[in-house]
């Protein structure tokens, strides 16, 4: 089961290792991992995406809890369900007009925006939940070779009202 | 204003702490910091002679005082040298904390002489660390460092402290009254009272039940608590191997040690009982056997400050989340408002206990020419009065000591039992008895053991630490050639030290006392020789029989009451 874990967590030197460190020593897998400074930048927000069972996603979040610099921890699924986002950038080769016209419309119906131009290349970029972004790299991977992607790895967010308190 | 430099910053925060003994080794990037513990009137440092003695030392000091122990290292080398002995104590949950130099901020990341990332190296093994930055990080992570350890789930903390933050010649202000904070730390202390009022409702209803409790009942100072709950409902009790010593070893409420090597009594109530009140139990694996087999029939009432440990290893039916000594009072305050006694049925479990105990699960045979090695431990504590602080190091002579030295007052005991450290022994023994002086502090130890710590028999001469050392001399490492023997067709591959030092030679050139006997008409008289030499250091070198064995057993992947109860049997 895919597990998706946010964590407020002080924003200082080492603090990601300890995170980092407990999956990797109590041999849980990450899928994906993004961190990054909140409003409050003495806080960051990180968010995790693990796969496993109800047991051990319940001891990952009470491990993470453990950590002295982590504020709140919670498990998207656990909580009524959330939002997932992923960003990706793609950079596409270009060599013909056909291939040009068949990446724009594909764009425009995934509503993607193209960001950069070159005579031989477009650079893409696009969000979605990771279904959708797995399935537009698919679709455009059927067009012609994808050169480069990067994936952002997933974020998250509770649903309705509910919020992760500082 | 106080304005100080940083190495002062270090020992002013230490004396303002209450830290009074310390242990350690100094080197180039802590120098300025030994350079102002020679000025202090409060803090008494004891120079080890190997990093890992020094800080097994502070935990011993520790476990004996309920106190955080506190050791200081050099870079490099001294910081990994340390590295087992805050895994041992991060094993086990004892308050620490460790000083550890570094080399300048601008030379981290070099390669520098003497350097490694410290907290990095540690990071798995402690409950956190700090990296000071500046000189005015010290004594904030100082005093965060010893509220972290000593708080919730105790554990070592590191404190690494890079030379130029020392500088004597940079000054910043030292914070009198300074008041720590930190918004993500803090520790459950009282357990959910609805879940307490239930768990009473449960235990006073339970016709088997069994108390279990851990090392959290000895850290936690929470041994009247759990006297008390468990004489109100007369309940029988067993403790793990870090629990030996929170409940009086002689009570007859005592089912003696769980596990492994626990008596027959304390295994068969677990696996029969209708409901386990465990108290600070972590439930590891030689604690519960094959875990998928535990209790069958049992529901559990969970105890634990670490909400982590609550349904990790077995499922708790009833959890509480808190500090167990706040827990129990809770839990004993809410027998007294319900009014609630025991199910008469106690009466009925406590025969069918009383049947195990009648197999005397502990016994063994004894023989004219060779020294057992239980009878050491009994013959100690007979000498002692079962009064004797007692450490241990790891193997056979840990468990007989867990199973024949009856514990009756908390912190009497000290073992490496979460990590299992060799070596732990003798220098947590100096700890003890740098805290206890007046206080007999005996190890028991073996021939293996001994020798991975035994260059601490200096720092024993240089500050007079008068310990005893019990040496169960085998001449093997008893507990591998014991599953050697019974798993591994008597193949006894790298298990013999035949090859000891003379004992006897060695204490002597430290400067020491020894004595040697063979002879099991003599153990009685040698016990009390070596007692009543208060002031000296005396190793006693026992040679014991090799063929000895650990029994009770439990069996490889079955329950708890899977137990193998004598050779024959295995």
């Amino acid at each position: 089961m895919r597990h998706v874990i946010s964590i407020l967590i002080e924003n200082e030197a080492g603090a990601l290792s300890r995170v980092v460190g407990l999956f990797s020593q109590r041999g849980y897998n990450i899928e994906s991992l993004t961190v990054a400074p909140t409003e409050d930048r003495t806080l960051s927000r990180c968010t995790i995406l693990t796969l496993g069972d109800k047991e051990e996603a319940e001891q990952i979040t009470k491990q993470l809890h453990k950590l002295v610099d982590v504020l709140r921890v919670s498990d998207l699924y656990g909580e009524g369900g959330g939002f997932e986002r992923e960003l990706v950038l793609m950079k596409m080769p270009t060599p013909n007009r056909n291939i040009r016209d068949e990446i724009r419309s594909i764009c425009e119906i995934f509503h993607a925006r193209i960001i950069d131009v070159t005579q031989d290349t477009y650079t893409i970029e696009y969000a979605g939940s990771s279904d959708e972004v797995d399935n537009f790299i698919k679709t455009l991977n059927e067009v012609t070779d994808i050169l480069e992607t990067v994936r952002s790895g997933v974020l998250g967010i509770l649903k309705g009202t509910h919020y992760m308190k500082k | 204003m106080v304005m100080l430099n940083g190495a002062q910053i270090v020992v002013r925060t230490l004396e303002d702490l209450g830290v009074t003994q310390m242990f350690g080794y100094p080197g180039a990037t802590v120098i300025d910091i030994y350079d102002e513990l020679y000025n202090s009137k409060q803090i008494v440092h004891h120079l080890a002679r190997h990093e890992q003695g020094a800080v097994h030392m502070a935990d011993g000091f520790a476990r004996a005082t309920g106190k955080v122990g506190c050791a200081i290292v050099t870079s490099g080398p001294g910081a990994t040298n340390t590295v087992t002995a805050i895994a041992t104590a991060y094993g086990d949950s004892i308050p620490l904390v460790v000083i550890t130099g570094q080399v300048a901020t601008s030379l981290i990341g070099s390669d520098a002489f003497q350097e490694v990332d410290t907290v990095g190296i540690t990071r798995p093994v402690v409950k956190h660390s700090f990296l000071c930055k500046k000189p005015e990080d010290i004594q904030v992570n100082i005093q965060k460092a010893f509220y972290i350890a000593s708080t919730g789930r105790k554990g070592p903390v590191v404190v690494d402290i890079p030379k130029n933050c020392q500088n004597p010649q940079v000054l910043v202000e030292y914070k009198e009254n300074l008041d720590i904070k930190m918004r993500s730390y803090n520790p459950t202390v009282f357990g959910h009272k609805g879940q307490v009022r239930r768990a009473v409702k449960l235990i006073s209803e339970a016709k088997k039940p069994v108390l279990i409790y851990g090392g959290g009942v000895v850290q936690g100072e929470a041994a009247p608590e759990l006297l008390k709950l468990a004489h109100h409902f007369k309940l029988p009790v067993t403790s793990t191997l870090m629990g030996l010593s929170g409940f009086p070893g002689t009570d007859p409420q005592n089912l003696g040690m769980v596990g492994m090597h626990g008596t027959y009594e304390a295994n068969e109530a677990m696996h029969n009982s209708d409901l386990v009140v465990a108290i600070a139990v972590r439930f590891d694996d030689r604690v519960t056997n094959n875990a998928k087999k535990f209790c069958p029939n049992a529901k559990l009432i969970h105890v634990d400050v670490d909400p982590a440990s609550i349904s990790k290893c077995v499922h708790a039916d009833l959890p509480i989340v808190g500090d167990c000594k706040a827990v129990l009072k809770q839990l004993n305050e809410a027998v007294e408002e319900a009014n609630l006694e025991p199910n008469p049925q106690i009466d009925a479990w406590w025969d069918e206990i009383n049947t195990y105990r009648a197999k005397n699960s502990l016994a063994y045979q004894k023989s004219q020419d060779k020294i057992m090695p239980q009878q050491v431990i009994e013959a100690v504590y007979k000498a002692t009065q079962g009064q004797a602080i007692v450490t241990t190091d790891v193997g056979q002579h840990q468990m007989f000591t867990a199973q024949f030295y009856k514990f009756d007052t908390p912190r009497q005991f000290i073992t490496s039992g979460g990590l299992g450290t060799m070596g732990f022994g003798f220098p947590a023994a100096c700890g003890a008895k740098v805290a206890f002086p007046d206080r007999d502090v005996i190890c028991f130890t073996g021939d293996g053991s001994f020798q991975m710590n035994m260059q601490e028999l200096s720092t024993c001469k240089q500050y007079h630490i008068p310990v005893k050392i019990f040496i169960l001399d085998n001449h093997t490492l008893g507990m591998v050639r014991q599953w050697q023997s019974l798993f591994y067709h008597q193949r006894y591959s790298q298990t013999d030290l035949t090859f000891n030092p003379d004992f006897e030679k060695l204490a002597d050139a430290f400067g020491h006392k020894a004595l040697k006997v063979s002879d099991p008409a003599k153990l009685d008289e040698v016990v009390q020789q070596a007692l009543s030499m208060k002031d000296d250091l005396v190793i006693v070198d026992v040679l014991v029989d090799t063929d000895a064995k650990v029994f009770p057993m439990q069996k490889v992947g079955g329950s708890m009451a899977d137990m193998i109860l004598k050779e024959e049997d295995a």
